[in-house]
């Protein structure tokens, strides 16, 4: 099932990094943290629905963040305000936030986009809030989480803002904890983490990268071990708790 | 009134649309679509027991395709039976399921155990380029196809469809030698043996290196298969391979195929085997045909 959106913002934000509004409200009145949602290139030679998770929403918004990564992505890049989009319902099963003081996000990369979505959602509670964000090389959205967190961290790989590393060591180096993490980005970033924080004896919940077919969990490609158990990351994640994941 | 019923030996579809194996997953698919509006489904493939599948990432998109190296990751017969089967006895449509195995052994083990099933059809997997043994190992050699078809059918109490691959030099050769084991229906074709890759990576992009291409870019190499199986042998044809619209399934009937079955287009879009079975039955209208022998029978070769 398709909807149409309506393009209401579509700008880099950062080399290669777009920020897209979209109002649909059939699809927004529904969405929640860490879901995502399937978009279709117009390009019929490009099958498959990109999944994109959502970056931040209202009842009636949803806003995404994507990385122009191939011919999908840059077709994407290339809509105006005077385009519609087509894309599916919200996606997957995301976030759960539990009731405890400090909570903190760690995102690498694109995997920022749904910790902004969490923030948000944490940012209605009278709880401490903690960003630690990872990119490559230009750091982007700091200021919207600066504008709810109460401490934003952020590294680079090749130093060109903040610290010059990784977020774990980044993590090691500030000692910077909470009663709980929450955790976006690469595979080996999940895992480092999770093996930290199994070590920690902290909680955490991650949301998996893995390549996708249908989205929808009909075609299996997108498989995740939890608890030696198949999941499929599209429908039963893409959120999990990284001590169940078998890494 | 168009009459869509197509028969596939002793069973009766009430219309030539299915689900094809890989690309149906009973629930999920349940969320989109009446099932009861299929003329049949064909679940994933299924073994003795569960097997892992491959490493992720499994998918890659290709011009017009996918590759897919999901290597049948299933829960095993008993599961299949148990969860998927009893979920989908509720619905009025013929139930087939995919059978895969590792040796012959394997493969007639799930056969015994669905034979006192509520199962209609079973689809025999010699075609899968996704795993180490067996699968395509059967496919793509005759007398090894011829073999594993006579021992199926010696236990089997349900109509056997032979899954063929297109990964031969001449299809047809497989398909009279299963057609002469007692095959009761041959489908075509399984997924082309595929690669991509990331040249920014400078490595393949599925994890098992190769997979099944499929989509519209195999479908002119699926209605050639067809059309020369149709030529070589008396028994039913599911075709299958690329199918999108209503006229590619036009496309397989003219080309001799009794029913058709809806793959990677459910992957891109869930609801596509209804919105398929819809433009077929307008094109019906459009040349006036009251029933799938007519157009069947108006190719013109």
């Amino acid at each position: 099932m398709q909807y149409d959106g309506k393009i209401l913002f579509n700008q880099e934000i950062a080399p290669n990094i777009f920020k897209m509004k979209i109002k649909c409200v059939l699809v927004a009145q529904n969405a929640q943290v860490g879901q995502f949602v399937n978009v279709y290139p117009k390009n019929k030679a490009l099958l498959l629905p990109r999944p994109i998770s959502l970056c931040e929403f209202t009842h009636d918004t949803i806003t995404l963040l994507y990385a122009v990564v191939g011919t999908g992505t840059n077709e994407f890049s290339t809509y105006t305000t005077a385009d519609t989009i087509k894309i599916s319902k919200t996606l997957g099963k995301g976030f759960v936030p539990p009731n405890v003081q400090t909570h903190v996000l760690v995102g690498g990369g694109i995997g920022i986009a749904p910790l902004l979505a969490l923030a948000q959602e944490l940012s209605k509670q009278d709880t401490k809030i903690i960003a630690v964000l990872g990119y490559n090389d230009y750091p982007y959205m700091v200021d919207e989480f600066k504008n709810i967190c109460n401490e934003v961290y952020i590294s680079t790989d090749k130093g060109n803002s903040g610290f010059i590393g990784n977020v774990l060591d980044l993590i090691k180096m500030q000692h910077i904890t909470g009663d709980y993490l929450y955790a976006c980005g690469p595979k080996p970033m999940l895992k480092s983490l999770s093996i930290y924080c199994i070590e920690k004896n902290i909680p955490i919940q991650v949301s998996m990268e893995e390549r996708m077919g249908c989205g929808y969990g009909a075609c299996v490609g997108c498989n995740c071990k939890v608890n030696n158990n198949n999941q499929k990351v599209c429908k039963d994640g893409p959120v999990f708790l990284g001590s169940e994941v078998n890494w | 009134m168009v009459d869509l019923s197509v028969k596939l030996g002793e069973i009766t579809l009430k219309n030539p649309i299915m689900t094809a194996s890989g690309t149906f997953s009973s629930r999920e698919n349940s969320q989109f679509i009446d099932i009861n509006e299929l003329g049949a489904v064909i679940t994933k493939g299924v073994s003795n027991i569960s097997w892992d599948g491959n490493p992720t990432p499994r998918i890659a998109e290709t011009y017009g395709g996918m590759i897919n190296a999901v290597g049948l990751q299933n829960d095993g017969v008993d599961s299949y039976i148990e969860n998927e089967l009893a979920f989908l006895n509720q619905f009025d449509t013929i139930k087939i399921a995919n059978i895969a195995g590792r040796t012959i052994e394997e493969y007639c083990e799930v056969v015994e155990k669905l034979n006192t099933s509520s199962i209609d059809m079973m689809e025999i997997n010699i075609s899968c380029p996704n795993i180490k043994c067996g699968g395509i190992g059967f496919g793509t050699d005759a007398l090894l196809a011829s073999e594993i078809t006579r021992h199926i059918k010696k236990i089997a109490k349900k109509p056997i469809i032979v899954k063929l691959t297109p990964n031969v030099t001449d299809i047809t050769e497989i398909a009279k030698a299963v057609e002469a084991e007692g095959a009761d229906v041959i489908s075509l074709i399984n997924t082309l043996l595929g690669m991509k890759i990331d040249v920014h990576k400078k490595k393949c992009v599925v994890a098992n290196r190769m997979g099944g291409l499929s989509g519209p870019a195999i479908k002119p190499i699926a209605v050639r298969m067809v059309y020369q199986v149709r030529r070589a042998v008396n028994i039913p044809i599911i075709g299958l391979g690329g199918i999108m619209s209503g006229e590619d399934v036009a496309e397989f009937i003219l080309a001799g195929a009794d029913a058709v079955a809806i793959g990677t287009a459910s992957l891109i879009d869930p609801t596509a085997p209804i919105r398929i079975k819809n433009e077929f039955i307008k094109y019906m209208n459009l040349y006036k045909f009251k029933n799938i022998s007519e157009l069947k029978n108006s190719f013109i070769d």
